[in-house]
């Protein structure tokens, strides 16, 4: 058998030992939030995080959603859920948005909020409680680990603007 | 079940995997077709429909890709149908050509995989990102990265797997990657744990030998129905079940250790295959692998072992090529041993497979015998699962 393909460097185009033609677009979108993040977002503003229930089979959802997607029936009531919760599961990470590396760590987890029901989590950022930024990876891993107790450290009021980063971060607190 | 056809495999083709290729993708696709064609003996006049899997047009820059594609891939003037559920687009692939025939519909069809990740520069992980909930989870800076080692912690976690087992899955791969003619310059080797270990952390518990890379490539497969197959050949090869399930998008609301989904998928495909006890009945298993521990969630997935006991097996070396009483997985060396151009590296799995029960895999035969085998792909936002048994 024979398998074909020819292997370009990345220095063939710094260099230009290739021929190639290039094109650069520049895309802008906005979206609104609808229905049930509208909602959600609003209380975000007001330091409060709101899940959404389903009549019928009862589960509390944060993100909140208009319908349940496992029943297919619109739910029907806001909850207020506390602003803190259980780390469902975390990582360490080097590398920023856009693939460049990081210094220093941070954490993305996701969080299981309080008064949602079991296993409903959330996808946020989890900092060190006193320097906030994260030193390195042992100090991550010394400090939190999965069913680690966090709380929701807001924007203040003013600087809030109805988005998931109303909520700076989250950061473990002592159990009592 | 009953369907019309019974749909079987005549010719696969593959294209080298490159971090940058030459070729574009519309020269891949043909490529990859071509190849597919001859090992079946056919010409693009015996083939009734073609399918095609690549992935969204953001990652091209080609707006309809699909159809810029579709004289590469041997579509002009055919019944065309272009198809993508992320990773898991090369197996699915398959699963809409199988339907194609099985349906009764078509007589032949020329499923083709092609991925030209390099075109986006300086990478793509821009596209990448834009798989996150604009609302709730791309505003915090997401990366693709993310969601893999959130995975993999919670299934180390729930199983206390420890890292140096998932990094044998890098060892066990990367070296089978070998022996690979496709495999992109620089991924495949014989690395240590502690090298794979020690490698750079991206993404706690994610270090760079844990990764499959971006590439470039092309994959084809021809299928046929059973009344065509037997007038070119006397041994072909099957598609005995097909199986495809995906979950919710609301990712962070599930249990990220374990991946019912693909369970749903593999179910379905056994229930299809009339196989009762996969682990006796499945000879050798290519699961998708773009992160290291990926692949042991999906041989648990796949029912293939325990839940939390595809590790341990791993240690005993069950998974290995040369094993004669466990399951050889990833003898191709995989999407870390082979590289990972999204969709044609589904494909290859599916490729895979039917070089190995055809006995053509050359070095990467497995040494057991082989007379059934299973591919299986995984993609979008953890949520997908596609699954393609192949058998004599
Ligand atoms: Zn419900």
């Amino acid at each position: 058998m024979e398998f074909k393909g020819k292997s370009l460097k990345d220095r063939d185009f710094k260099e230009k030992n290739i021929l190639y033609t290039d094109w650069h677009v520049k895309a802008h979108y906005a979206w609104d939030c609808g229905v049930a993040l509208s909602k959600f977002f609003e209380g975000l503003k007001e330091g409060k995080l709101y899940g959404r229930s389903c009549p019928e089979c009862g589960r509390v959802v944060i993100p909140p959603r208009m319908f349940c997607e496992l029943c297919f029936k619109p739910t029907d009531k806001w909850v207020l859920l506390k602003d803190e919760g259980r780390i469902n599961t975390f990582s360490v990470s080097y590398v920023n948005t856009d693939a460049s590396r990081r210094e220093k760590p941070n954490v993305p987890a996701v969080i299981e909020i309080e008064g949602a029901s079991e296993g409903m989590g959330i996808l946020h950022l989890v900092a060190h409680p006193e320097k906030i930024e994260w030193e390195n990876l042992e100090e991550v891993l010394s400090m939190i680990k999965i069913g680690t107790k966090v709380k929701a450290v807001w924007k203040p009021s003013n600087e809030r603007e109805g988005a998931i980063t109303d909520i700076k971060y989250f950061v473990p607190v002592k159990e009592e | 079940m009953h369907f019309p056809q019974k749909v079987a495999v005549l010719g696969a083709g593959l294209t080298k995997f490159m971090r940058r290729a030459q070729e574009t993708p519309k020269e891949l696709a043909f490529e990859a077709a071509k190849m597919a064609l001859d090992e079946a003996g056919l010409t693009i006049d015996d083939i009734d429909a073609v399918v095609l899997v690549t992935a969204p047009d953001a990652f091209d820059g080609v707006h309809m890709n699909g159809e810029y594609l579709a004289d590469g891939a041997g579509g002009s003037k055919k019944p065309y149908m272009r198809s993508f559920v992320g990773g898991g687009s090369g197996v699915f692939g398959i699963i809409n050509g199988w339907y194609h025939i099985a349906s009764g519909h078509f007589r032949t069809c020329l499923v083709v995989a092609e991925e030209k990740m390099s075109s986006s520069m300086p990478h793509p992980q821009g596209t990448f990102n834009a798989i996150y909930d604009q609302f709730t989870e791309r505003p915090l800076g997401v990366n693709l990265l993310w969601i893999f080692s959130l995975e993999m912690n919670r299934y180390m976690s729930v199983h206390k797997v420890p890292l140096e087992t998932i990094a044998l899955v890098a060892k066990k791969n990367k070296k089978n990657g070998l022996d690979h003619p496709c495999t992109q310059a620089g991924i495949a080797g014989d690395y240590t744990v502690e090298e794979i270990v020690n490698s750079e952390i991206m993404c706690w518990p994610v270090t760079r030998l844990m990764v499959s890379t971006v590439s470039d490539g092309a994959g084809a497969l021809v299928l046929a129905s059973e009344d065509f197959a037997k007038k070119v050949t006397d041994k072909p090869i099957w598609i005995e079940g097909v199986g495809w399930c995906l979950d919710t998008s609301y990712w962070t609301n599930r249990d990220l250790y374990y991946p019912k989904y693909v369970e749903y998928a593999a179910r379905m495909a056994y229930d299809m295959a009339g196989i009762k006890d996969p682990r006796k009945e499945i000879h050798v298993v290519e699961p998708y692998d773009p992160f290291a521990y990926k692949e042991l969630h999906h041989l648990e997935g796949l029912l293939l072992a325990d839940k939390g006991e595809a590790p341990k097996l791993l240690e005993k070396g069950f998974w290995d090529r040369d094993t004669e009483t466990g399951i050889p997985s990833s003898p191709s060396g995989g999407l870390l041993g082979v590289g990972n151009p999204i969709a044609a590296a589904g494909l290859m799995k599916v490729a895979e497979i039917f070089w190995q029960v055809k006995g053509t895999a050359g070095k990467r035969q497995a040494k057991r015998e082989v007379k059934r085998g299973l591919a299986q792909a995984w993609g979008d936002l953890m949520q997908v699962g596609t699954v393609v048994i192949l058998g004599k």
